[in-house]
């Protein structure tokens, strides 16, 4: 495998203006790691497959990622970055192929976490050589229920095999593997993608010197899990979801914009959306003769996230990835123990909160630490104090940039 | 033994703390001094200030064993953590509430995990620390007697420090005066000071008594120096810190 450094990818063109279409993206990209190009790699060929947690087993199977910065001689500068729900290897900068690749949101927003990754910012790409993956089961390059299942020539849908945040780590060891990477500097992830830093740092214990967990404890809660299965329930109960093989044909676009929406308001809070749209009117006035249509902003608003959600993702990805994050307890590494569980860590831990957080609330990620302690592991705990809930390391990502930068520098 | 001649410790570290001859009429600057002490809290972040070096630290960092397993309750930014990490190479853990400080402790590259003392230390396995540090802590909190049982529970050995409010010029100062002093220095009045449960060096030989528990060591700073500390010092010792273990 033919590793590129990025720094060859890197330029610094001033990236394009972006229009202000989403009302809650104050993403900084003045510096930025500039033009980026995701590579795609087969971890496991068509002739083999992977044995998958569940019992399942899959293959062939293909990861897409990217990398920024240069990794060093002795490769010990990596910071693995693990995406959330509906994220994707593009963390960073702004895509080069995005309209040969059909993924044209991209032309007009940098990567998710370009105010957090790039030259000079919290996730330092002058030192560090970050690589982020996609993980399987999602619609974004690694191979997922939307793939071309090679025994029957068409997309898997429901034929995919269950998929868990075990398999996505299990999977992502075998990338760095390749790239003939022994150990990671950190590991680095919000909500489901903390869920998957935990994992790792689980399963890899020596492989891993640092793991920072942001928005996420060791398991979903009762609410949690409600929410998920809300979202699941939409999608199912679309028309015209045809028990999965909906592609090429009329998408199950309404359940899955619905899913969105609910799901947006679980990453959101209850302040956050008071400050940003109140009871604010989409146009001015109230439409009580005009049916039930958008009358308030954040109506408006939910909206938009809905459709746009449904150009940019498949519904069986959702399926999938929320039933990954439904089954995920970390506590299974200790026989049910969480604090058992964590005995077997051997990084330095920072687990991250935010005290808007109702999907994910501090007492999950206070209760991930206190376990640690219980165990006898050092660990960092903030709560930290924001305003858009648990989105809050996307949308502010100020209130955790020198909290990450002062981790990673020690 | 007054602090100058003690070998142990560096003078240049305590040099600050030096009292000088005070005027006549500058009575009250130094009642605001021994007061300032009293409340001073280390859980606020006080950024862009250079460090201050407490003689406490100083105490501790040569009562501290290399390698000790070190739990500071109310670490505030993480200074004493850092320095017992550089020069004791201790695995430290501290605790602290406020957010300031618990940034300021990570960009120190200390441990510290952000959480209310007041809701106890039940998650901490017994003896999972050879010290415990409580300084100047303890009369901040709501339950102190339930803090330094907690202190010896998780830890092998206990060191606290503390304002002496028993210090004559504090009793001086509130006999004549009738009131707690607020000062320029000191701008916290008694409804907004930190310290809700001030205590005495009697009080705490008190508690230690009744408690099943033993002073291993203790010094006292007074007039700018550090002395071991003697029984006798409740009226003389503006603050003191001891070492405790159970008997």
């Amino acid at each position: 495998m033919n590793v590129e450094p990025a720094s060859a990818l890197r330029t610094r063109d001033p990236p394009p203006a972006i229009p202000d279409e989403n009302p809650l993206n104050p993403l900084e990209t003045a510096a930025s790691v500039g033009l980026t190009q995701a590579k795609t790699i087969r971890l496991v060929s068509a002739e083999s497959h992977l044995n998958l947690e569940l019992g399942g087993r899959l293959g062939p199977i293909d990861v897409e990622y990217e990398t920024y910065g240069v990794l060093s001689e002795r490769k010990d500068n990596v910071v693995f970055v693990a995406h959330a729900l509906s994220g994707d290897a593009h963390a960073a900068g702004w895509d080069r192929d995005a309209l040969g690749a059909g993924r044209t949101w991209r032309t007009h927003k940098p990567g998710w976490w370009d105010a957090v990754i790039g030259p000079g910012k919290a996730i330092d790409t002058e030192r560090f050589f970050v690589i982020c993956p996609n993980v399987l089961g999602s619609c974004y390059g690694t191979t997922g229920p939307s793939s071309i299942d090679p025994a029957t020539g068409t997309p898997y849908g429901l034929r995919f095999p269950k998929v868990t945040i075990g398999d996505w780590a299990a999977l992502h060891a075998r990338l760095l593997d390749t790239l003939g990477i022994e150990r990671l500097y950190a590991v680095v992830g919000g909500s489901v993608g903390g869920q998957q830093a935990l994992e790792m740092a689980l399963r890899f214990p020596e492989r891993i010197e640092r793991a920072i967990i942001m928005a996420a404890g060791a398991r979903l809660s009762a609410q949690g899990l409600s929410f998920n299965a809300v979202g699941r329930t939409c999608i199912l109960g679309d028309a015209h979801f045809a028990h999965g093989d909906y592609y090429g044909k009329e998408l199950p676009a309404a359940g899955l914009a619905s899913a969105r929406m609910l799901a947006h308001i679980t990453y959101l809070s209850d302040e956050g959306m008071q400050q940003k749209f109140g009871r604010r009117l989409e146009a001015g006035t109230l439409a009580p003769s005009d049916g039930f249509g958008v009358e308030f902003a954040v109506e408006g608003y939910l909206a938009h996230q809905g459709r746009a959600f449904v150009e940019r993702f498949d519904a069986n990805s959702y399926l999938y990835l929320t039933r990954a994050m439904d089954y995920y307890d970390a506590s299974v590494w200790g026989d049910g123990e969480l604090t058992k569980a964590c005995q077997r860590i051997q990084s330095r831990v920072l687990v991250v909160s935010f005290d808007s957080d109702w999907l994910c609330p501090p007492d999950s990620g206070r209760d991930l630490a206190l376990a640690l302690i219980e165990s006898g592991k050092k660990v960092t705990y903030a709560n930290v104090s924001a305003r858009f809930g648990h989105d809050s390391f996307l949308l502010e990502p100020e209130s955790v940039t020198a909290l990450v930068n002062g981790f990673l520098s020690h | 033994m007054p602090f100058p001649d003690d070998p142990r410790i560096d003078p240049g570290l305590l040099a600050e703390r030096e009292v000088e001859r005070l005027p006549p009429g500058l009575f009250e600057w130094r009642i605001a001094e021994v007061i300032q002490i009293a409340s001073s809290s280390r859980g606020r972040a006080n950024p862009g200030q250079s460090p201050r070096v407490r003689w406490q630290d100083e105490i501790i960092t040569q009562e501290i064993q290399p390698g000790a397993r070190v739990l500071d309750l109310g670490c505030g930014d993480g200074q004493l953590l850092e320095r017992l990490q550089r020069e004791r190479q201790v695995r430290g853990q501290g605790v602290e509430i406020d957010a300031d400080a618990v940034l300021a402790a990570t960009l120190r590259g200390v441990p510290v995990f952000q959480a209310d003392l007041g809701e106890g230390l039940s998650r901490f396995p017994d003896g999972s620390f050879d010290v415990v540090v409580l300084e100047e802590t303890l009369q901040t909190l709501a339950k102190p007697r339930l803090m330094l049982g907690e202190m010896l529970r998780v830890g092998r050995r206990g060191i606290v420090s503390f304002p002496n409010f028993a210090h004559w010029r504090v009793v001086v100062n509130l006999v004549a005066h009738g009131r707690m002093p607020v000062t320029e220095r000191l701008p916290y009045p008694w409804y907004d000071s930190d310290n809700i449960h001030p205590f005495t060096l009697q009080d705490l030989l008190d508690w230690v008594e009744a408690s099943g528990v033993r002073i291993v060591s203790g010094h006292s700073f007074s007039e700018g120096s550090v002395r071991i500390l003697r029984p006798e010092d409740n009226l003389h010792a503006e603050e003191v810190l001891v070492v405790v273990e159970r008997k």
